[in-house]
């Protein structure tokens, strides 16, 4: 079974490396600094959806509120940003874990199956950011350092020489580490960290035990309950973030963004090669699965920028569907022939 | 019919049908007397406190409104008693209301008169969408792909398909034959009520009194005794989706209808939530096993009056959003107590 697991990752890195260098092959400043940077600073928001989609999903479970849980949270997150960046980052991450301890709760405890009750929350959260924001995006203040969160970097503190026009490869690679933007640094820790708690915590081994067997792990005395109910608790925290970090980038709580944000979440977990019906899985290769789903699209804006295709804004949704089942079958045979191994 | 019975893998508990009863009396089995309870309390409530309740016009916008979300509910009833469940309903419901005007309207192929134009504007789209059911049932029955995602492909795609098919145009008509579907009235009633009572009554016989139906339900209740029984799984399964794109095709073409307007962006958006929660409220088992397509009617029933009641007493639409959530977990742990 490990050889599924390591084959699919394998596929996703493959391929990211691939679209790579397809795209600094084909289109002028595809590789630039702003690019890279913009595409790093949008994405990060995905994979904080994704992390936490990917501990659920190893459980067996599905997450189907993030994306109107992010929005609420970004709504709460505007109302507080006159308060500074610490109230706003507060209050949107405490809307964030309300909503997923609530999931939490009626999955573990009232054992109501997991995209029922998280469907349920999508729709009760995207009433609540629809009622507090009075249905219109709530703008974030610019009065304080709210807006750091989605938008700023460390490039301040960078060395004076670095800054010039000639500074050579490794001036250059300063900078953009300097210029890292915040909200992919948020998401690079919460990677790492997660990455720890699944391969170094007892947590980590019952998440995969759980979705391995969840009868099972319950008759050998693990906390199946308190599993399930934190890694739901884990996926509104990081929807609550992803939240925070849209109001910031786009100044505004938005109460109707994230109407998909689930799909785009569960499609780049399944490309990371984790497995849908849980117990094994990849934090890594989820970020992989991010990043290869979003450089597909600025590869497509590329591509329409070109003006040899125009390709318009309806065609995202079918290519995307297509990616999907693309995966799908393929994960399909994959685990077909390891267990037939 | 009792060959069937016979070659029914024996019972799980909890998890068979009610053994089935003649008439209507059987359709309105016991276990609908609570759904049956809250429908009436929140009818007197509405007779009671929202103004001009009791008129034609109510009865009227109430149940043209609940008639897509039943006819959809038919095919969800039937995937969800196998244990599966279909989002791509909207997207769908998009895709034969966005083909339908261009077939009628001979702007894909000559069309020889208005009547063959119109059959065959009826035929095609929920053909078309029947297809699409087939490509999700394949997903589910020959790559065992999980039925959440096998459909979130069409969820996410299909209505893109639509978008891109009419360049997420508008498509205004004029053509009152093919709106006799949804705003003619037969005996008084308008005629898509009658589309809705007879798919309701045809399916609530087909999952009850047919061989079909028994297998439906027997795929749900424990796949892996059913496939050792002998009952051809894949094939339910299939069927299960196909008459569930069917369904939604229906419904695409009567919204289509009701509003002489196709609009591919908007047509059965956010409807599977509503069409889950009817099913769920109904007392249909989420997990598969059990299922009441009158039941799903009742339920549809019970989410629009509620809704109703809210609009009309000035509670915010956003707000209908939180009580929806509620009555929908509500629905299925009280499902659970009552299997417990």
């Amino acid at each position: 079974m490990p050889r599924l697991h390591a084959s699919a990752g394998f596929g996703a890195l493959l391929a990211l490396v691939l679209i790579v260098g397809f795209g600094a092959w084909r289109y002028d400043g595809f590789l630039s600094e702003y690019n890279v940077l913009s595409v790093l600073r949008y994405n990060s928001m995905f994979a904080l959806v994704g992390l936490g989609m990917c501990f659920v999903i190893m459980t067996g479970g599905i997450d189907l509120s993030v994306g109107s849980v992010a929005a609420l949270s970004s709504v709460v997150a505007a109302f507080l940003s006159p308060y500074g960046l610490l109230a706003g980052l507060a209050g949107g991450l405490v809307a964030g874990l309300a909503a997923g301890t609530l999931n939490g709760f009626i999955i573990s405890k009232m054992k109501i199956l997991p995209f029922i009750a998280t469907l349920a929350t999508m729709l009760a959260a995207s009433g609540v950011a629809l009622l507090l924001s009075n249905q219109q995006s709530v703008p974030a203040s610019y009065d304080t350092n709210f807006m750091a969160l989605g938008q700023g970097d460390f490039l301040a503190y960078a060395p004076e020489w670095v800054n010039g026009d000639e500074v050579g490869f490794f001036g250059s690679a300063i900078r953009i580490l300097f210029g890292f933007p915040i909200p992919a640094w948020i998401a690079l820790i919460a990677y790492l960290i997660g990455s720890l708690i699944l391969n170094r915590t007892p947590f980590g081994r019952h998440v995969l035990a759980v979705g391995g067997g969840e009868e099972a792990s319950r008759l050998m005395g693990l906390p199946t309950d308190r599993t399930i109910f934190l890694v739901y608790v884990m996926s509104g925290f990081l929807a609550g973030m992803a939240g925070v970090i849209l109001a910031a980038q786009f100044g505004a709580g938005q109460p109707i963004e994230g109407v998909g944000w689930e799909l785009f979440a569960i499609a780049s977990v399944v490309v990371g090669g984790t497995l849908l019906t849980g117990g094994k899985g990849s934090v890594g290769a989820t970020l992989v699965g991010t990043l290869l789903l979003g450089l597909l699209f600025t590869v497509l804006n590329f591509e329409n920028g070109m003006g040899w295709i125009s390709l318009s804004a309806y065609w995202q949704s079918v290519l995307r569907g297509l990616f999907l089942l693309v995966v799908v079958l393929l994960q399909s045979r994959l685990t077909r022939s390891a267990t037939a191994v | 019919m009792s060959s069937a019975l016979d070659n029914a893998p024996a019972p799980v508990p909890g998890s068979v049908g009610t053994p089935p009863r003649t008439g209507l009396v059987g359709l309105l089995s016991r276990r609908h007397v609570g759904t049956i309870t809250a429908l009436i309390a929140l009818l007197i409530f509405n007779f009671l406190f929202t103004p001009h309740f009791a008129t034609m016009q109510t009865l009227s916008v109430n149940l043209t409104q609940v008639c897509v979300i039943v006819i959809v509910g038919v095919g969800m009833t039937m995937v969800i008693a196998t244990g599966g469940i279909d989002l791509s309903v909207g997207a769908l419901m998009a895709i034969a209301g966005a083909f339908a005007p261009q077939i009628f309207q001979g702007m894909l192929f000559p069309v020889p008169n208005l009547y063959v134009g119109i059959a065959l504007g009826i035929i095609l789209p929920v053909l078309l969408a029947g297809c699409f059911g087939l490509f999700n049932g394949w997903l589910v029955a020959n790559f065992k792909v999980q039925p959440i995602i096998a459909t979130l492909i069409l969820f996410i795609a299909g209505r893109g398909i639509a978008q891109v098919w009419t360049n997420g145009d508008l498509q205004v008509f004029k053509v009152p034959e093919f709106q006799q579907i949804a705003i003619g009235r037969v005996l008084g009633v308008p005629f898509q009520v009658w589309i809705m009572l007879v798919l309701v009554l045809l399916s609530a016989w087909a999952l009850q009194r047919t061989v079909f139906g028994r297998q439906v339900l027997a795929v749900g209740g424990n796949e892996q005794a059913a496939w050792l029984a002998g009952i051809p799984v894949r094939r339910v399964k299939l069927l299960v989706y196909v008459i569930s794109g069917i369904c939604s095709g229906i419904a695409g073409l009567i919204v289509i209808a009701m509003n002489s307007a196709a609009d591919a962006n908007l047509i059965g958006m956010g409807i599977e939530l509503d069409v889950i929660a009817a099913v769920a409220v109904g007392g249909t088992l989420l997990t598969g096993g059990r299922a009441t397509i009158i039941g799903t009617l009742l339920g549809a029933l019970i989410i629009q009056l509620v809704r109703y009641t809210l609009l009309a007493n000035g509670v915010p639409d956003a707000a209908a959003l939180v009580v929806k959530a509620g009555l929908i977990v509500m629905a299925v742990w009280l499902q659970r107590q009552d299997r417990a």
